[in-house]
């Protein structure tokens, strides 16, 4: 087929006007809340703006220092373990329990519902409760460690220790956030072609043959979407943080978000914030040019 | 033959019961933390960490929500987050489907760029930009105002594109058959298709209010006067003020996951297909 020439498109009138009055209302917030904000927030991270002096402007001094800044690279390096530690078994458990739950048993909408629940739950309300639970003198978890016979010194000390913190968030997040990723995975396999289970049982493949040579290929557009949902929401971290451990024990749970707050609305320092903030994003936009060339290669055909 | 036929069988329900041990046992471990926060809230301090836990508390004392009800501002809490949402909400829709009704039904110059633009930004991080925006709220002199979590809320480009989406479904000739009859743009949006686009703005609404009703950040960077605080803040300020008293905590934690157990008994369908809408489509 040819490329359709250009023609003049007839717009009528009335349109038109009802057009722009409609849209009127979320542009101006959309100009005003996002479009303006995304430029004015590179232009501060190349300045010294600390909310009230001058702003100079330093070019890219602000990046240059980031790496040179302990505080930052420590919260960069947690973050990449949070990720590393919490988006493969989150896909893990969400996989397992969306083909668990949709393998007909009775009662699946019952689990559905409850393994769902905790995602739209808020992170305040989860965060204070896990803190209690992970009490590391009294709480139920050191507790029910401590019946199976393990001794006090090798209880983790959870979000009192250095080492236990991050660990303890992670499995809150995972916990949090699997039932979320569930439905997801639901929606995808809903897409698949129901005829190719019922060949594959004449062929009489087994459950796991079924699961590896069909699901898994044909779920991969999915998985694949869900991998970048979650890396991008795990460098998104903070509510958890900063109810949990306000990024301490000393650094050990600080991460991205929670050092840009810091360094923008604790010590108002907006220029090198926003200069932290403009990392993060990049993280981000490259993840998402993964995903944008990802995509490409793992088309996804029904046929 | 047969021999092996009941074989079979009794293998297909041993894995039947295996799912369910392990199906359960997943509910269990998403259940137990919330189970323990409603059992301690009737607690008082010396019981809420006696093991073996004693699930139902004897006896049951109720002290704790009356003093988060009466020692600290909880309902006014209450009452600002919820006045927040609901205003957020109302406006999501409103501003939600009259841009959806343009990107979905209305031909004008402009359209496909508009859209590409807000499309493009959807991506974008939220805290990436929340100190410039932080700076424009306070130029507008919302800092430290209602405004400030009110405003810029009311517009969400995720919102434009469920009911986008939604509104592309609904038939064009319907728009149509309302022109012919002399149905203005504005009155076609109101009688035809916002009637029917009731299950898109179903799903927003559910979005939106939970967004709101949860919001943390935002909030704390906004709101300082205390007369303004959202249930979150208030919740987290409450939580460091009385540190060691955890049956109270937990009373105040139970109180502020109330309307999203109600949301989320009433319109947990809305809430999965929006989730499986745009995270299939996003």
């Amino acid at each position: 087929m040819n490329k359709p020439k250009k023609i003049k498109i007839k717009y009528r009138k009335s349109e038109v006007i009802a057009g722009y009055v409609f849209l009127a209302p979320s542009f101006l917030l959309f100009f005003t809340f996002m479009l303006i904000p995304i430029f004015m927030g590179f232009y501060i991270s190349l300045t010294n703006y600390n909310g009230f002096k001058q702003m100079d402007f330093i070019g890219f001094q602000n990046y240059a220092n980031l790496f040179a800044d302990s505080y930052f690279t420590v919260a960069l390096k947690n973050n990449v373990i949070y990720t590393l530690g919490t988006v493969p078994f989150t896909i893990l458990l969400a996989l397992l329990l969306a083909v668990a739950v949709n393998t007909g048993i009775k009662g699946a909408g019952l689990f559905k519902t409850f393994y769902f629940f905790p995602y739209i739950t808020s992170s305040v309300a989860v965060g204070i409760i896990w803190t209690l639970l992970f009490n590391p003198k009294v709480g139920p978890i050191n507790n029910f460690l401590r019946s199976l016979g393990i001794p006090e010194e090798g209880l983790p000390g959870w979000l009192l220790s250095t080492t236990g913190a991050l660990p303890a968030v992670m499995i809150v997040s995972i916990w949090k956030m699997a039932g979320y990723y569930m439905i997801i995975f639901l929606a995808g396999l809903q897409g698949i072609n129901k005829e190719l289970y019922e060949a594959a049982d004449v062929d009489g493949a087994g459950k796991l043959t079924k699961f590896f040579k069909i699901t898994l290929p044909l779920l991969s557009p999915t998985t694949f979407m869900i991998l970048i949902l979650s890396v991008i929401g795990s460098f998104q971290v903070f509510d958890l943080i900063n109810i949990m451990t306000e990024g301490g024990p000393g650094r050990a749970t600080n991460v991205l978000v929670y050092r840009i707050y810091q360094e923008g609305f604790e010590y108002m320092k907006f220029g090198y914030a926003s200069a932290e903030a403009y990392f993060l994003f990049g993280i981000i936009l490259l993840v998402t040019l993964i995903q944008f060339i990802g995509q490409k290669y793992w088309v996804h055909t029904d046929e | 033959m047969n021999h092996k036929m009941s074989n079979n069988k009794k293998r297909v329900r041993i894995g039947r019961i295996l799912l369910y041990l392990v199906l359960i046992l997943v509910m269990c471990s998403m259940v137990v933390p919330f189970a323990w926060m409603l059992s301690a809230s009737f607690k008082n301090n010396n019981e809420v960490f006696l093991y073996p836990i004693r699930w139902i508390p004897d006896p049951i004392r109720i002290s704790n929500y009356i003093r988060v009800w009466t020692e600290i501002p909880f309902p006014r809490y209450y009452m600002n987050t919820l006045l927040y949402s609901v205003i957020v909400t109302a406006g999501q829709c409103a501003t939600c489907s009259m841009a959806g009704y343009a990107f979905g039904k209305l031909k004008f110059p402009g359209r496909d760029l508009f859209f590409l633009l807000f499309l493009s930004t959807m991506m974008v991080p939220w805290h990436a930009i929340m100190i410039p925006q932080f700076m424009i709220n306070k130029a507008l002199g919302f800092y430290n105002h209602p405004q400030a979590v009110i405003v810029m809320n009311l517009f969400s480009a995720f919102g434009v594109f469920l009911l986008r989406q939604f509104i592309m479904g609904i038939p064009s000739d319907l728009v149509e058959a309302a022109r012919i009859d002399g149905c203005g743009e504005f009155r076609g949006f109101f009688q035809i298709i916002l009637p029917l686009c009731k299950p898109g703005l179903a799903t927003l609404i559910v979005f939106t209010f939970t967004f709101m009703w949860n919001d943390y950040l935002a909030p704390m960077i906004y709101l300082d006067n205390d007369r303004y605080k959202t249930i979150q803040l208030g919740l987290a300020s409450f939580r460091s003020l009385y540190m060691t008293d955890y049956g109270l905590i937990m009373a105040g934690t139970v109180c502020s996951l109330i309307p999203i157990l109600i949301i989320y008994c009433t319109a947990q369908k809305y809430l999965i297909e929006g989730i499986a809408h745009t995270g299939l489509k996003g």
